[in-house]
């Protein structure tokens, strides 16, 4: 019986083995930017962050295109979630936070006096690293959680809740008890059932910090899946430590690196141009696995 | 694979029959040392036995693991029954105390106890005259009221310290875990030199709940920051993430999952004050019928119905005193298991 399942899962993981990350980067067509109508998307200008008197990331800009899937890499402490953490200002939260440069979303600057920070959630979405439905809600309450939180009236609630579950690629599991807990759900289905959730609020800008890094291999695959369908109508930053996924799924690949001091972004460009000449040779040596 | 071979299932981990032997073999072998070292030494009396007993349990079997299995299996043994017989000294008190309460306040139970009250019967007077109506009422009463006002303000203490952690934090932190000590006269007192005296000028169960009150913030206070330290910070975060404010996530996300939590916190500090007798006696006066008006009139309670009743003296008044103890002992212990039934039976998916 536990061999069946254990061959199984064996192909799942050989199914998804490249030859060369490079390949797998070409396998899917680059999206070129403003070639859709979502807005002009999500610039950051000299972004700097701190926790208190350590400066945790100094002077990233990088623009993230309208409709594409955006991968952040580099090895852990780089800085990488603190930047994503700066874009919908959940950064903020840290006592002790400080940050400097400007974060546009459709040229607004997000962090302008007088903005409405409960908005820019709203449109820039989040997906937590550690699975993390509300715990008193059911499947159906945890989707539409945040239209209760920010007080949206929504005229078919349950159109939206099988759209998003649908979307989250849930929906065929999870149909028939939707009155069930969210924490009676697998780690990799509760993981989708947060993308369901940050879904139904319909960001311009879905931030993902490392959303697969505690499921297995099938659910990571369900989840991959995921991102590529929602790239066709929205943003996606996505941080995580598998070069593989980043290939799989992104278009563009930025390669973050803290030399100890401050992170920085050493290198932004089409994924597969990272994995197959990248410029810089911190990049070439991560990469290919002779460094960190 | 191997689906021919038919196995049994075992429990290997477990104490073997010999071994199960052994320990009754222990066990009777203590027993028989308490009792012959209790005819043969002055020492008497059931502590003796019981005392002696535990030791010669927990040396003996000490003793029996050692040889069998070594001295970390002895030392284990050794501990394990020193638990265990710290476990058996907490549980007999508490079990002689509710023995005690049951066996003299069964007497005095009756149906008149719960339909009358003592506007027209004295202590003293045979146990079917009167009964304590007003004293539950009263006690109900004073309990709900201190509870509409002490929830709400220990909840927002407990969300003050730990949602906003404003300036005031350590302060107010060190204030609510002073006013946990504070005794229950200095709460009745304070009350009746702050509003009855100056203001009120007369019984009330309201003054009673006030006083009530002041011993139940800081328990309901503390707990609540307890409680609600242990909701992960994802869950905030995630709330805030998806465009909700503060007061949003917190109503909407933190207060329901820890609500099983807030409920024992409720609890804790309902078991705080539904015995205390010292404020109630100085504010509400105690009253020996029914006073449904919590604002105007002196207003009974079942402590203050024990107290009065046993000052009374007559073996009359005694009983109707071990009744009342029984019925409020009864009464918290209802209050108990409803409010844990209504506090997890949602969590319990």
């Amino acid at each position: 019986m536990t061999t069946s399942r254990d061959n199984e899962k064996e192909k799942m993981e050989t199914a998804v083995q490249p030859n060369s990350l490079a390949e797998v980067a070409q396998s899917h067509q680059v999206k070129v930017p403003g070639t859709r109508a979502l807005g002009t998307g999500l610039e950051t200008r000299g972004v700097h962050a701190w926790f208190g008197k350590h400066h945790a990331l100094a002077n990233v800009s990088l623009d993230f295109a309208a409709g594409t899937v955006t991968a952040l890499i580099g090895p852990s402490g780089c800085g990488k979630s603190t930047y994503i953490r700066t874009i919908n200002r959940m950064h903020e939260f840290i006592p002790g936070a400080a940050m400097a440069g400007e974060v546009l979303l459709d040229g607004k600057d997000v962090y302008a006096p007088g903005t409405d920070v409960t908005k820019i959630r709203l449109q820039i979405g989040m997906v937590f690293q550690k699975p993390n439905p509300f715990p008193s809600m059911t499947i159906g309450e945890n989707v539409l959680s945040g239209l209760k939180l920010a007080q949206i009236k929504a005229d078919n609630k349950d159109d939206l809740l099988e759209e998003c579950l649908e979307r989250a690629g849930l929906w065929s599991e999870v149909k028939d008890r939707l009155g069930a807990h969210g924490g009676s759900l697998s780690g990799g289905q509760q993981q989708r059932l947060c993308i369901a959730r940050a879904l139904a609020v319909r960001p311009q800008v879905l931030l993902m910090d490392e959303p697969c890094s505690a499921l297995d291999p099938g659910s990571t695959l369900r989840i991959e899946e995921t991102i590529r369908q929602l790239s066709d109508t929205m943003t996606i930053v996505i941080v995580t430590h598998n070069m593989q996924q980043a290939a799989r799924v992104s278009d563009y690949t930025a390669f973050f690196l803290s030399d100890g001091g401050p992170g920085q972004m050493i290198e932004v460009a089409p994924t597969s141009e990272i994995f197959s000449r990248p410029q810089d040779q911190r990049t070439e040596n991560y990469v290919t696995g002779r460094f960190g | 694979m191997s689906n021919t071979t038919t196995a049994i299932p075992t429990t290997p981990w477990k104490a073997s029959r010999r071994e199960r032997a052994l320990d009754t073999l222990v066990f009777f072998a203590a027993l028989f040392v308490s009792f012959t070292l209790v005819a043969v030494t002055p020492l008497k009396g059931k502590l003796a036995y019981l005392v002696i007993f535990f030791l010669a349990y927990a040396l003996l079997t000490s003793i029996f693991k050692a040889q069998q299995r070594g001295s970390a299996a002895a030392k284990d043994a050794l501990v394990n029954s020193l638990v265990a017989i710290g476990a058996v000294i907490t549980v007999i008190p508490v079990a002689s105390i509710l023995a005690t309460v049951v066996k003299n306040g069964l007497p005095g139970i009756s149906f008149g106890l719960f339909t009358h009250d003592m506007a027209l019967a004295t202590p003293t007077d045979p146990l079917n005259n009167g009964g304590l109506l007003h004293a539950i009422t009263g006690t109900i009463i004073l309990v709900v009221f201190a509870l509409i006002l002490s929830v709400p303000i220990g909840i927002l203490t407990a969300l003050y310290l730990t949602e906003i952690k404003g300036k005031f934090t350590g302060p107010i932190r060190f204030l609510v875990q002073a006013m946990s000590g504070v005794p229950s006269i200095v709460a009745g007192l304070f009350i009746l030199s702050a509003i009855l005296y100056p203001i009120t000028k007369s019984y009330s169960g309201f003054m009673g709940s006030l006083s009530l009150t002041i011993l139940m913030i800081p328990t309901i206070a503390r707990t609540s920051e307890e409680v609600l330290n242990l909701i992960p910070n994802d869950l905030r975060e995630a709330g805030t993430a998806l465009g909700g404010t503060q007061w949003r996530t917190v109503a909407m996300i933190v207060l329901p999952a820890a609500k099983s939590g807030l409920v024992t916190a409720i609890i804790l500090g309902v078991a705080r004050i539904a015995g205390e007798t010292a404020p109630i006696l100085l504010l509400t006066g105690g009253g020996d019928k029914v006073n449904p008006n919590s604002f105007s009139g002196p207003m009974g309670s079942l402590p203050y119905y024990i107290w009065k009743s046993f000052n009374a003296g007559s073996p009359e008044s005694i009983t109707r005193a071990w009744a009342g103890l029984l019925v409020l002992v009864g009464l918290v212990l209802i209050l108990f298991t409803s409010a844990r039934f209504l506090g997890t039976r949602k969590v319990a998916k």
